[in-house]
């Protein structure tokens, strides 16, 4: 088991050493958010309309951008053959991934998710509901991306066929992620959408290191 | 305690590279795998470190096959490929650091010493030349202790001094009852080594 943190706190370290996968993504989601009041207009009952499905959309579209680097880098310099011979099983190193991606690439987002959302004109109320249902529904996006992270590993340009493999698989968390929200700018309760939401997640989480695992072999045999 | 391999063939993209190599390795022995470029030296190596399957054949470990039941094969062996697995923001030492922890027991400050990586410690591993990489990677090797060495090229980069220097270490390995299954273009001078020779069983 401290093989598993030793492997998240070595990822976490190399992200803030290197400092690109954090500021990436987060800047990526901070200027495609803010690109929409550019182009849509001023209107704030407009802003507020769109709102929610607009943070989501950059959201999902930001996880994407950092996904195929999870276990690219590794692979490109030969510690993932070191990891994948070692103690730990596959399924365990990819969780670990996984919760490291989560932590650097998406967790910055939900953390300022709610200014965007102000500057987008969401009411009180429903910027909670937007920060619950992006910390239940994105370690969806990572652990699915998982999966295609690992069936892309070693392939030039993998990034392309990588976003079309995932993004129809994220429309789920989208519907319900956007819905959460939407239920509580109506003053309707968003706990269906947010359970929803955290049932994909747990679905996921059986799911996708065993997919990931089995794709990272098959990738490199 | 024994490294048997038996028949082993390989096919890479639908070519077969070599067919029927059998070998065995006891403690305090090794091998040199030679051939011509091509010859499945990597690809052999990769198969023993588990990181390829066979065609056919097998591999076992203390007459347990490394593919079927591999519980008491990890963690007894060091593979050193072509790439040098180091994160190039961590200094040499928080890279031994995180492989010897990661396989077991860790050693590093002997495995710095052994290897005369004192100096470059707190450097990051971008800044190393590639005979100094070569060397933080064999570290590596000793940083944390196993039997078996599967070493691909472990002299590449490296000058004479660190050559001598590194067949002393592996000397020591061999003389405490280790393992070595190593494949070099260079001359190692290590006496006594079997010669797998993958020209020879070449088809």
């Amino acid at each position: 088991m401290s093989r598993f943190f030793q492997l998240i706190g070595r990822d976490i370290r190399l992200a803030f050493r290197q400092g690109s996968a954090i500021t990436l993504s987060l800047s990526f989601f901070v200027i495609v958010v803010v690109l929409f009041p550019l182009g849509v207009g001023p209107e704030l009952a407009v802003l507020a309309r769109i709102g929610p499905g607009v943070l989501w959309v950059a959201a999902l579209l930001a996880c994407l951008l950092t996904l195929d680097r999870m276990f690219q880098a590794d692979f490109e310099d030969g510690s993932l053959d070191l990891l994948i011979i070692g103690p730990m099983p596959t399924e365990m190193l990819v969780l670990a991934k996984v919760i490291a991606h989560w932590l650097t690439s998406v967790l910055p987002l939900i953390v300022i998710a709610p200014v965007l959302g102000l500057s987008l004109n969401l009411p009180g109320d429903s910027i909670v509901a937007l920060t619950g249902a992006l910390l239940v529904g994105t370690p969806t996006l990572s652990l699915i991306g998982a999966v295609g992270a690992a069936l892309t590993v070693g392939m030039r340009r993998g990034g392309v066929l990588l976003s079309l493999l995932i993004l129809p698989l994220y429309i789920p968390v989208l519907i319900f992620g956007v819905a959460a929200v939407d239920a509580s700018i109506a003053q309707l309760s968003a706990a269906p959408h947010l359970l929803l939401l955290g049932g994909v997640s747990l679905g996921a989480l059986v799911v996708g290191p065993l997919a990931a695992a089995a794709g990272l072999r098959l990738s490199l045999s | 305690m024994s490294f048997v391999a038996q028949n082993l063939a390989c096919q890479r993209a639908d070519q077969l590279i070599f067919k029927d190599v059998s070998f065995s390795l006891s403690p305090g022995e090794a091998i040199w795998v030679k051939g011509r470029n091509g010859a499945g030296k990597s690809s052999l190596l990769r198969i023993c470190a588990r990181l390829l399957s066979p065609l056919s054949g097998h591999v076992e470990w203390q007459g347990e096959d490394i593919f079927k039941d591999d519980d008491i094969y990890i963690g007894e062996y060091h593979y050193l490929g072509h790439l040098d697995a180091l994160k190039h923001a961590f200094t040499v030492r928080e890279n031994i650091e995180f492989w010897a922890s990661f396989h077991g027991s860790p050693n590093v400050d002997f495995a710095l010493e052994q290897f005369e990586l004192q100096a470059l410690a707190d450097m990051p591993a971008g800044m190393l030349s590639q005979g100094q990489k070569k060397r933080t990677n064999l570290a590596r090797l000793v940083a944390s202790p196993a039997k078996l060495w599967i070493l691909d090229e472990p002299l590449s980069a490296l000058d004479q001094q660190y050559i001598a220097l590194f067949r002393e270490r592996l000397r020591r390995h061999l003389a405490e009852g280790g393992m070595a299954l190593f494949a070099t273009h260079q001359d190692i001078e290590l006496e006594p080594v079997n010669i797998l020779n993958l020209d020879e069983t070449a088809l």
